[in-house]
């Protein structure tokens, strides 16, 4: 009988202790991106690299005990593709946490999963202030930016700059409408004036007839509410045209990346907001560079934010001795996160992770000295102003 | 000012001005679409994907051999009309005989490995390639600036199409092709070699299509993706034209060039669409397009 109960106690201690350990000693980690298709160059294989790097920095800092692997899958933008690489990796392969995820409708997609399975998401590439709002749950981490810290910061600069009369030329779905509205409110609350838009089709190769428009309405500042290849056949052919340098022009969302395609020529003096430059200080420069012998290529915020989150996360999955979802949550939302890309960003209850972002304007061809010398970092725009304010949030795990 | 229909009568011939300059881009894709259709019955879908190495070569030259951009107008469509040749010795010659949708699939896949292969290489945000000095600047026309790159392009593709139709329609040579094309057992009966004359057929049709991506490069972002974005619209374009016909794929991809500016005027969303609108209707009352024939 005392035997029996020794063994009993014996066996107890040992299923607590391994309750508050990792779960089979190994801590997974799903890349989920964009690997071919329009959005690889701002994350795609530069965010496993990031990754890669996070891991390999932590194990020389932290010395865990626990394993640490990676795995990375193609999305194709797709929501459908998402869910089921998900569920597959949640349920067959033991992965604790998805991230990257470029592309909203794959973001949303993947949260609806991690919310059902318990799991984690931590999302760098998407831009949808959706995310931390209608659809907010608290398994999910919005880490790098959204279309509010971007649009919000260039349109309040350009407006005070004198800017005050804009167009916009839109892209005619979610995404751009979204970028339109949000940019479009804070330029009439600092002032100016919205004159008009036009909605071009998705994805469009030719935009001389709606910068045409544009240039008709006369309007000070063009407000290009689109991405990627569209922002930059667009300013391409303003340049071409005749619009620049008479009317300006504001790109609501773009990445070092789309400078580095059009050239400094083509883009020099225009303002945007971006997450992370490289060239800011020795602490991003050295990371960057340590990126760049990898990539050939400097990175963008998505995969500057991408080793960011999952440091983050690597270290809060120690500082707890688990991998149990809520708890590394709630260790990741305690501790502020300071690293070469945020310093004192902090985690708030509807997912955002909140950090400064940086209003830069492009240098011209003969002030650039170097390679990937892009910016002139003309403000640093605080996390509390960057950010969408809580009183303003639509998401229901804020109590107001 | 005149009005018309609410929009200024200057913004209005600007728009249809631009129309022009991508109906011209249409016509000379579409060319290359019914050129090969007509004489080889294959559907090609690696049209697209051989422009963009038009574009992409043409950006090539220059980064890496300081080759300019008028060396390019016949060095690029050059390569990759002896790539177009390769292919057809190499894969589309064993499907002719065969249904096609054989030569279609064959061909789409051709147009993902190609723009895969580029991808992998340059990624997808495109490479800058800046308009030749002599074509900077612009023209004021009194209702518009055109830029003189534009005016080029309408010029340049202009010519190619006319000097196409003219040897297919009023030359011996032509004569042959199009013989070749009707009965090719009793043109080879005759003593001209028929396979040659397929192969130089096809070589000519990527041609055209590798000379569209030249003069694409100074206007858009020179990138893998960019035949991809086109090619649907141009199918569209040679499906209203009528399949094969050469003067009809002309006129309609300059036509709908134009009917596209105007939607862009009036409804822009809609200038996405429009073109695949019109294609619906023509099938409905002329299933062989406009200016095809029924077999």
């Amino acid at each position: 009988m005392k035997l029996k109960l020794i063994a009993l106690a014996v066996t107890a201690a040992l299923a607590t202790t391994a309750q508050a350990q990792i779960s089979d000693k190994v801590v997974k980690i799903g890349v989920l991106t964009d690997m071919s298709g329009v959005y690889s160059d701002i994350a795609g294989q530069g965010t496993v690299e990031a990754t890669k790097l996070a891991i390999e920095d932590f194990k020389a800092q932290a010395k865990p005990d626990f394993a640490i692997e990676v795995v990375a899958a193609d999305h194709q933008n797709k929501g459908d593709v998402s869910s089921n690489k998900a569920r597959e990796w949640f349920d067959r392969e033991k992965v604790d946490v998805i991230t990257e995820l470029v592309t909203t409708s794959t973001a949303l997609a993947v949260m609806k999963v991690a919310k059902e399975k318990n799991k984690l998401a931590l999302i760098s590439g998407a831009a949808s202030t959706r995310i931390t709002n209608e659809d907010c749950n608290d398994v999910t981490v919005h880490w790098t930016y959204d279309t509010y810290a971007v649009s919000n910061g260039t349109a309040k600069a350009v407006v005070k700059q004198g800017g005050k009369s804009w167009f916009f030329l839109t892209a005619d779905y979610a995404f751009g409408h979204s970028l339109e509205k949000d940019a479009a409110e804070v330029v009439t609350a600092n002032g100016g004036k919205v004159l008009g838009a036009v909605r071009h089709p998705f994805p469009g190769s030719d935009f001389s007839s709606f910068l045409l428009k544009a240039q008709g309405s006369g309007a000070q500042v063009i407000g290009l509410a689109n991405a990627g290849a569209d922002t930059m056949n667009s300013i391409k052919q303003a340049a071409e045209f005749g619009v620049t340098p008479k009317q300006s022009l504001a790109g609501l969302l773009m990445f070092i990346s789309d400078i580095h395609g059009l050239g400094l020529k083509t883009t020099q003096t225009m303002y945007m907001t971006d997450g992370f430059y490289w060239d800011m200080n020795k602490e991003t420069r050295d990371w960057s560079k340590r990126y760049f012998d990898k990539m050939k290529k400097m990175p963008t915020m998505v995969q500057a934010g991408m080793y960011s989150a999952v440091m983050h996360y690597l270290k809060a999955v120690k500082a707890v001795g688990s991998d149990d979802t809520q708890k590394v949550m709630a260790q990741m939302k305690k501790t502020p996160v300071n690293d070469f890309f945020a310093k004192n960003g902090k985690i708030r209850d509807d997912g955002r992770m909140v950090h400064d972002m940086y209003l830069v304007q492009i240098k011209k061809p003969e002030e650039s000295k170097y390679a990937w010398d892009y910016y002139n970092v003309r403000a640093t725009i605080p996390a509390a102003e960057a950010f969408q304010p809580l009183s303003a949030s639509r998401c229901p795990l804020i109590k107001k | 000012m005149t009005d018309f229909f609410g929009v200024p009568l200057p913004a209005l011939f600007g728009q249809l001005v631009l129309g022009l300059v991508n109906g011209s881009f249409y016509a000379v894709l579409s060319l290359g679409l019914a050129v090969i259709f007509g004489m080889l019955n294959i559907i090609n879908f690696a049209h697209g994907a051989l422009y963009m190495m038009g574009a992409l070569f043409t950006w090539m030259f220059m980064e890496y051999l300081g080759i300019g951009y008028w060396w390019s107008l016949v060095l690029a469509p050059l390569s990759v009309g002896i790539i177009g040749i390769a292919i057809e010795r190499l894969l589309l010659q064993w499907l002719y005989k065969l249904d096609h949708l054989y030569g279609l699939l064959l061909t789409f896949g051709l147009a993902l490995i190609l723009e895969g292969f580029f991808r992998h290489l340059y990624g997808v945000a495109g490479q800058p390639y800046s308009i030749p000095d002599e074509l900077s600047g612009a023209i004021n026309l009194g209702f518009m600036f055109l830029p003189k790159y534009r005016a080029w392009i309408i010029f340049a593709s202009l010519a190619v199409c006319l000097v196409t139709w003219y040897v297919i329609e009023k030359t011996r040579l032509g004569a042959y092709l199009r013989a070749a094309t009707e009965n090719p057992a009793l043109t080879q009966a005759f003593g001209i070699n028929v396979p040659l004359m397929v192969m130089l057929t096809y070589g000519f049709g990527v041609g055209l299509a590798g000379l569209a991506g030249v003069l694409a490069a100074p206007a858009t972002q020179v990138g893998p993706l960019m035949g991809s974005n086109l090619i649907i619209t141009v199918f569209a374009v040679v499906v209203i034209g009528g399949m094969g016909s050469i003067l009809g794929s002309i006129l309609t991809g300059l036509g709908l060039g134009l009917i596209e500016g105007l939607t862009k005027v009036f409804y822009p969303e809609a200038s996405a669409t429009v073109v695949f609108i019109i294609m619906a209707i023509v099938l409905m009352f002329r299933p062989a397009g406009l200016f095809g024939r029924e077999k």
